[in-house]
């Protein structure tokens, strides 16, 4: 397949990924703050959802003092803002159109329509009215979309570099999220030492957990209180999670071997050893180097094989 | 002068033509509120389809989006099969003299030497292109899609007409357009299709990939097809990406292709893939930078040498625009005479030249009267309609047509046929025009019908979609 029509499939599902978990993280933060002794809790997850999306400085620019409102102004409906939800689901459509007649016609209207529904959404009140509902929504225009491709589509090269994108995009978006307490309290992984902190990490840990739909799975996986080691596992290492850096880098290495071209053979590589590191680590071992430090790690090297990716397949010099 | 009117529906107030009476009983039964919910609901589902175009620098009411729909109209125009029968044989003469002639053009010019087109009118034509001179093209076919616009104006008798108003031989659109609006009224009214025996048009790209095919080089047995866009800008975009899929061929960008060893090849997630044959819907200037405008990047540097040498068919050919001009269309019927010896089926509007001193001065004197066509204008841009102009109107246009007589043609103000058309205020008739679309390949062949479109402003002639024209579903209704 064209190149550039691979390209437009890798990001369009990259987008429409990224605008769902940015949804995940506004709705879990959004959910807190109605809990009234957590409003100090909250507050630290506003500012630490701006930090693992490194917009801080574009925020403050624009706003100053961080407020739930502002938070959600920007990251919901910012058309400067690159991440907020709808850039990303313009950016999803506008990839979408560019390649239209690739998609099944239910494909494209899925996501067509989404752009179309939300511009509607956006200028009624009942996004301020009630955000849960719009995040829900969000969301499951998200799984629509999904699902809408996976029940439509022949799987070709141009389902798995949708695939592709869309696993790529989650792994890098749950590292992300994993590390939101590194930025929001600049501390290590085992830091709570006072009373207010252990009620911050109950909260914390489980905020974590829901906004990757994971609270039930957790209970049904430990059987045990929220730990934070627990849900590092859970996250990281788990390949039956289908948010975890597992289960997503699972599903890159396949559907990267599908579409393997003459020159792909290092870029697999790399993916493969990410998904075997992931296979044999140990959360203890993970967590003595450090949190913060492993995911940072991990996400120079998703960061790293979508460049491989974009240089093999989809902009490939000029032969 | 009593003006002649020619309503394709109703023959007079009270009487229907027979070809309509069907479909003007069902209508009559339809209740307001029914019609009213199906035009909102095509218009939900063109919009959710995306089937939109970009008018150029324009902005929606939220100022920010430039996608508009082309609006869609309910009720449909119907041409009895007798009618369409002898329209077809019309138009298979027509293209196939129109590309006898762009091939005489680029070799003997026998039209020439015989007298029939002045030698200037095709070398001083912008639309000539030196670089096909003796260059043959795969089945010495230039135009492999032509758009052929016809119109429908009372004789004297007040029976309807066709005339060719224009031929379109560069890169035609619209087809589109008619393939959806047959879809949409076949979703909102099914029950209309059971009770007339309408000829189908879905097999149209079809027909369009077996064209291609058939004009492809020599070397290739198994010939890669793509359709070239300028991309998702361009106002016809939609219909590129449509044609692609429903053709099952790559939608390519210039930037998609390069050059190498005289082969034409796009870049894939597998290497470099072998083009044959290039749909493109890029002006013949964007083609090739090296060759033509080297600002574009639209085409493929080096895309000319591989096409001269037949590496890679170009549809249409490059070139194509010499026999399209308005000032080439007065010669049509000579050439159906000239080249296949036969007396041409579909009529030319008379057309004065502003080349001619006499019909210069016929123009001049009668511009109040009479429709005047920049030849090289497009699009419904460029032209007065004398009777819809303010004298000052009139009188700016003079000064042009005096400052470049050459410039311009002239032909009577044709009372368009008009078609009942959902208006705001109810139903009421507005003029429409045709524009079926022709295949020539190893033979010449067509979907029965074409793109039927409207003019919505009260009055108004033009029915260019930039200029707020609609359109229509067509049927050829078999008898």
């Amino acid at each position: 397949m064209l190149s550039r029509t691979a390209d437009h499939l890798f990001w369009m599902s990259r987008y429409t990924e990224r605008a769902e978990n940015t949804a995940r993280m506004l709705d879990v933060n959004y959910q807190t703050s109605l809990l009234p002794q957590s409003a100090a809790v909250a507050q630290v997850g506003w500012e630490g959802l701006l930090s693992i999306s490194e917009l801080m400085p574009a925020y403050k620019a624009k706003y100053g003092e961080v407020t739930p409102h502002n938070v959600m102004d920007f990251m919901v409906r910012d058309e400067n803002n690159p991440s907020s939800i709808v850039s990303c689901l313009h950016a999803a459509r506008e990839n979408a159109r560019a390649v239209r007649g690739t998609l099944t016609t239910e494909v494209w209207e899925t996501l067509n329509s989404t752009w179309l529904k939300l511009a509607g959404y956006l200028k009624t009140k009942d996004f301020e009215r009630d955000p849960g509902a719009f995040f829900e929504w969000v969301k499951h225009r998200s799984h629509l979309s999904r699902g809408v491709a996976i029940g439509t589509m022949l799987q070709d090269e141009a389902f798995h570099f949708y695939r592709m994108g869309t696993f790529l995009e989650r792994s890098d978006n749950t590292a992300r999220l994993l590390d939101v307490k590194f930025h929001a309290v600049e501390s290590d992984f085992y830091g709570a030492a006072s009373e207010m902190d252990q009620e911050y990490d109950f909260y914390h840990w489980s905020a974590i957990l829901r906004s990757v739909s994971a609270f039930e799975v957790y209970r049904k996986v430990y059987r045990d209180v929220i730990k934070p080691e627990c849900v590092a596992e859970l996250l990281i290492l788990r390949p039956d999670m289908p948010r975890s850096l597992a289960a997503s880098m699972n599903e890159v290495v396949v559907n990267l071997k599908a579409v393997s071209n003459s020159h792909s053979a290092e870029t697999e590589r790399i993916a493969g050893k990410l998904r075997a590191d992931l296979q044999f680590d140990r959360i203890d071992e993970i967590l003595s180097t450090g949190l913060h430090a492993y995911l940072t790690q991990f996400l120079d090297r998703v960061n790293n094989l979508g460049s491989r990716i974009s240089r093999d397949f989809l902009m490939p010099s000029a032969a | 002068m009593q003006i002649q009117k020619f309503d394709e529906m109703n023959a007079s107030p009270q009487e229907v033509r027979a070809h309509y009476t069907q479909y003007a009983k069902w209508l009559a039964q339809q209740p307001e509120d029914v019609m009213q919910a199906r035009r909102a609901e095509a218009e939900m589902i063109f919009r959710r389809v995306g089937i939109t175009f970009a008018v150029y620098g324009a902005k929606d009411e939220d100022g920010a989006g430039t996608e508009r729909l082309i609006p869609f109209d309910l009720i449909p125009r119907v041409i009895p099969a007798h009618e369409w029968k002898s329209m077809e044989a019309g138009l298979v003469q027509r293209v196939t003299a129109l590309n006898r002639f762009i091939h005489d053009v680029y070799h003997g010019q026998e039209i020439i030497k015989a007298g029939l087109v002045p030698a200037d009118q095709i070398f001083q034509n912008a639309q000539f292109r030196p670089e096909m001179m003796g260059v043959d093209v795969p089945g010495g076919v230039y135009s492999i899609i032509s758009g052929i616009d016809i119109v429908r104006a009372p004789d004297a008798k007040g029976n309807g007409e066709y005339y060719v108003l224009e031929d379109n031989l560069r890169v035609p659109s619209g087809v589109s357009y008619m393939l959806e609006d047959r879809k949409m009224m076949m979703r909102l009214f099914p029950e209309l299709f059971a009770q007339n025996r309408v000829a189908p048009v879905a097999h149209y790209p079809d027909l369009l990939l077996e064209t291609l095919r058939a004009v492809s080089p020599a070397h290739a047995a198994q010939p890669t097809v793509v359709v070239l866009t300028p991309g998702m800008y361009n106002s016809a975009y939609f219909e590129h990406a449509f044609l692609a899929q429903q053709m099952g061929v790559e939608l390519v960008e210039g930037q998609d292709l390069f050059v190498k060893d005289n082969f034409v090849y796009m870049r894939t997630t597998r290497g470099p893939k072998r083009v044959d044959v290039i749909y493109r819907r890029v002006d013949d200037d964007f083609l090739d930078p090296l060759a033509f405008r080297p600002t574009s990047t639209l085409g493929c540097a080096g895309l000319l040498d591989v096409y001269r040498s037949g590496n890679v068919t170009l549809c249409n050919a490059i070139g194509t625009g010499v026999a399209d001009d308005k000032s080439i269309y007065p010669y049509v019927p000579k050439m159906i005479e000239f080249y296949l010896g036969e007396k041409p089926i579909l009529n030319n509007v008379p057309t004065y030249m502003g080349r001619n001193p006499d019909e210069l001065k016929y123009i001049l004197a009668n511009l109040k009267d009479l429709v005047v066509k920049e030849v090289h204008g497009a699009g419904g841009y460029g032209m007065l309609v004398g009777p819809a102009s303010t004298q000052a109107e009139i009188e700016d246009f003079r000064k042009a047509v005096e400052a470049n007589p050459s410039g311009y043609i002239a032909q009577p103000t044709l009372s368009l046929s008009t078609c009942p058309t959902y208006v705001e205020k109810g139903i009421a008739p507005r003029h429409i025009d045709l524009r079926p679309f022709v295949l020539s390949g190893k033979t010449v062949q067509m979907v029965p019908g074409g793109l039927t479109r409207v003019a919505l402003k009260e009055g108004s002639l033009v029915v260019n979609s930039s200029q707020g024209g609609g359109t229509k579903d067509t049927w050829i209704l078999e008898a």
